[in-house]
């Protein structure tokens, strides 16, 4: 069992708090990414993790056994670099042979295993080059394989992709997915790239400012936004802020200063309360005025006009206006593509629409 | 036509290069062969190798009496030698540690180590002189080493501090996380990458060495006579000899960076990363 634990963690680089009280727990075999703006604290995490930062507060549990104080290179973690990190003086043979022969592995077997792992990259023949010898994306492969080979209990990556070409970048999230999924390494991942997020990981941890905003799988994140903050940060959102006016279950009714009224899902919303509508331009369907309604009961439906249309290939990328308020929409592009000037109907399932709190607030620890 | 240009502007470099380069070692040349040399002749109307003879010990010379050149060419070279070995021992642990931690006072450090350079060198030459003859120091070998040593310090130890703070820390890093101490990533990793910069501040702390005149002659006469001192003793009157001792003085410079240079190819097919 190789469960990662933090409690209580806590950094600061003299008087900057990097990370706040952060608990953190990933189950064997999990692939958790840490999701959040640049200087929210995942690298500042990932390095109290693998040893190279001593916090000032709480401990580090790796399959139950504490950690806080013991060396990096006794931790059993394997580590990826944004920058790769791998040793220029060294033949991608040597990159990955080093930490075998580290432990007194005899020469037989690093040969073999080596070469295994080489395969499992796809990367065989290039084991007698030099790492400024290979691509950005062949680089970043050995240094994933110089992380598995020893076959850690704990695997981090920091923005391992982070470098690379937006082609190669969605190519390679699979193949960590599927590197995870062939060897179920306990693994913590970084990333301040939504998408990368939502295709690789079983948990997605949001962070800001050394604290945690929200912590669940991807469909739940992208769904149920704990705050505004989680709506922004997952994709293009478009806020519309009013007050709630009605409390139903899960289900939640804000309305405008227009009077406009929205239906969403939020949580923890009582009457009166500053509350938004996040929009998101997936969940915007347009048709006629008056047509007949797909959606099922408490559909949000609105006269819009539009203000643009771009194709974009594969979706139309619309700006609305509905009241004084704007909002996007994307639709497929074999949908019926309206004009600048049209008046459209909008339609948003109450399902799709999350209400977040608008006191946007201080960040709330989870 | 813009390649042309370029090319023809490369050409013109090496040239100047050639001329600064060679034309002061023709010179020298000429002159230690220069038996009669009189105005307006343009070479030498007499040529023999007497100076390099008496020079090399092979004949009694008779303008400068008993000065040892062999002798004071070894001394050079040992005292060089033993202090490019003190001056990296103390250069690159100080440099790692001033590259990679947060030392407090690191900067200051740092600046200490160019404080011999910042005053003239006369009067800090003269109290070293005073501290030395204190200690027993003053006109011995060891005196000058240390002398040596501690000039060799400014460049060692600000050279190698830069080389290894060149290193990315991820790379040391990545050593530790797959089981290397932190010694070990340092001899593995480190140190074979900055290589080539501690080879270079070797070679500047070798000839900074060879060449030390001020600290020497303050320091070591009258009994340590290094090559310097006997060069610049004999050339106020005999322009020849000077032309030999400067070329012999030459020879190990060449010969270090020739040693140095086949050494960096060698371990580093084109350099790092
Ligand atoms: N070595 C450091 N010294 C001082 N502050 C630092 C240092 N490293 C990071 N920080 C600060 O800590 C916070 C978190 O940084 P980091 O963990 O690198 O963020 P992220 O990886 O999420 O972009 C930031 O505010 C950053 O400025
Ligand atoms: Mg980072």
């Amino acid at each position: 069992m190789s469960e990662l634990v933090l409690k209580d963690l806590e950094i600061r680089y003299g008087k900057v708090t990097a990370l706040d009280r952060l608990n953190l727990s990933i189950k064997d075999g999990e692939l958790v990414t840490l999701l959040g703006p640049s200087g929210c604290g995942k690298t500042t995490t990932l390095r109290a993790v693998s040893g190279f930062l001593a916090p000032q507060g709480g401990d580090i549990f790796i399959g139950g056994r504490r950690i806080t104080d013991i060396p990096p290179e006794k931790r059993g973690i394997g580590l990826v670099f944004q920058n790769y990190a791998l040793w220029p003086h060294m033949t991608v043979f040597k990159n990955l042979a080093f930490g075998l022969e580290m432990r007194k592995i005899p020469a037989e077997e690093i040969k073999r295993r080596v070469a295994a792992v080489l395969a499992s990259v796809q990367l065989s023949e290039y084991a007698d080059r030099l790492p400024r010898q290979l691509s950005g994306g062949q680089q970043q492969r050995i240094a994933l394989a110089r992380a598995i080979v020893l076959e850690p209990d704990i695997l981090l990556l920091d923005e391992p992709l982070s470098n690379l070409d937006a082609l190669l970048r969605e190519q390679m999230r699979f193949e960590i997915a599927a590197i995870h999924d062939r060897l179920g390494i306990t693994t913590m991942y970084v990333t301040h790239d939504q998408t990368e997020a939502m295709v690789i990981s079983d948990r997605i941890v949001i962070m800001r400012k050394g604290l945690v905003m929200q912590d669940g799988p991807p469909e739940e994140i992208y769904r149920r936004p704990a705050n505004k903050f989680v709506a922004g940060f997952m994709g293009t959102t478009s806020f519309v802020p009013g007050a709630v006016v009605g409390v139903e279950g899960e289900r939640c009714e804000i309305e405008t200063a227009e009077g406009l009224r929205l239906v969403g899902l939020g949580s923890g919303l009582k009457l009166g309360d500053r509350a938004c509508a996040a929009v998101r331009p997936e969940a915007v369907l347009l048709g006629k005025r008056g047509a007949e309604e797909p959606e099922g009961r408490g559909a949000n439906r609105f006269e819009a006009v539009v203000q643009r249309s771009n194709f974009t290939g594969e979706l139309v990328d619309y700006q609305l206006k509905v009241g004084s308020c704007f909002l996007r929409a994307k639709e497929p592009e074999t949908r019926k593509v309206h004009g600048c000037g049209e008046r459209v109907e909008l339609r948003i399932s109450a399902e799709r629409l999350p209400i977040v709190a608008d006191a946007d607030a201080e960040p709330r620890a989870v | 036509m813009r390649s042309v240009l370029k090319k023809s502007g490369e050409l013109a470099l090496l040239v100047v290069v050639f001329l600064a380069v060679v034309g002061p070692m023709a010179s020298l040349v000429i002159w230690s062969v220069a038996q009669k040399w009189y105005w307006p002749n343009l070479l030498p109307q007499e040529i023999s190798f007497d100076y390099w003879r008496q020079a090399l010990g092979l004949q009694t010379s008779m303008a400068i009496g008993a000065v040892s050149i062999v002798s004071a060419f070894l001394l050079s070279l040992g005292i060089a030698l033993a202090t490019v070995v003190a001056s990296m021992a103390i250069s690159i642990p100080a440099g790692y540690a001033l590259a990679k931690y947060k030392i407090p006072f690191g900067t200051a450090i740092m600046f200490l180590f160019l404080l011999p350079n910042a005053f003239p060198q006369q009067p800090v030459f003269v109290n070293i002189l005073r501290i030395f003859t204190k200690a027993g120091l003053a006109g011995t070998i060891p005196g000058v080493m240390l002398i040596h040593i501690l000039v060799g310090l400014v460049f060692g130890v600000w050279i190698t501090s830069a080389t290894f703070r060149a290193i990315p820390p991820s790379l040391e890093e990545a050593a530790r996380s797959v089981g290397a101490s932190a010694f070990v990533a340092f001899y593995r990793i480190a140190l074979p990458l900055a290589a080539p910069g501690l080879l270079s501040s070797a070679v500047f702390v070798f000839l900074t060495s060879l060449d030390e005149f001020t600290g020497t002659f303050f320091v070591g006469l009258p009994f340590v006579n290094t090559l310097p001192l006997t060069l610049y003793s004999s050339s106020g009157y005999n322009l020849q000899f000077a032309s030999v001792i400067a070329l012999i003085l030459l020879v190990p410079s060449v010969v270090f960076m020739l040693l140095i240079q086949k050494v960096l190819k060698a371990e580093y097919v084109g350099g790092m990363g």
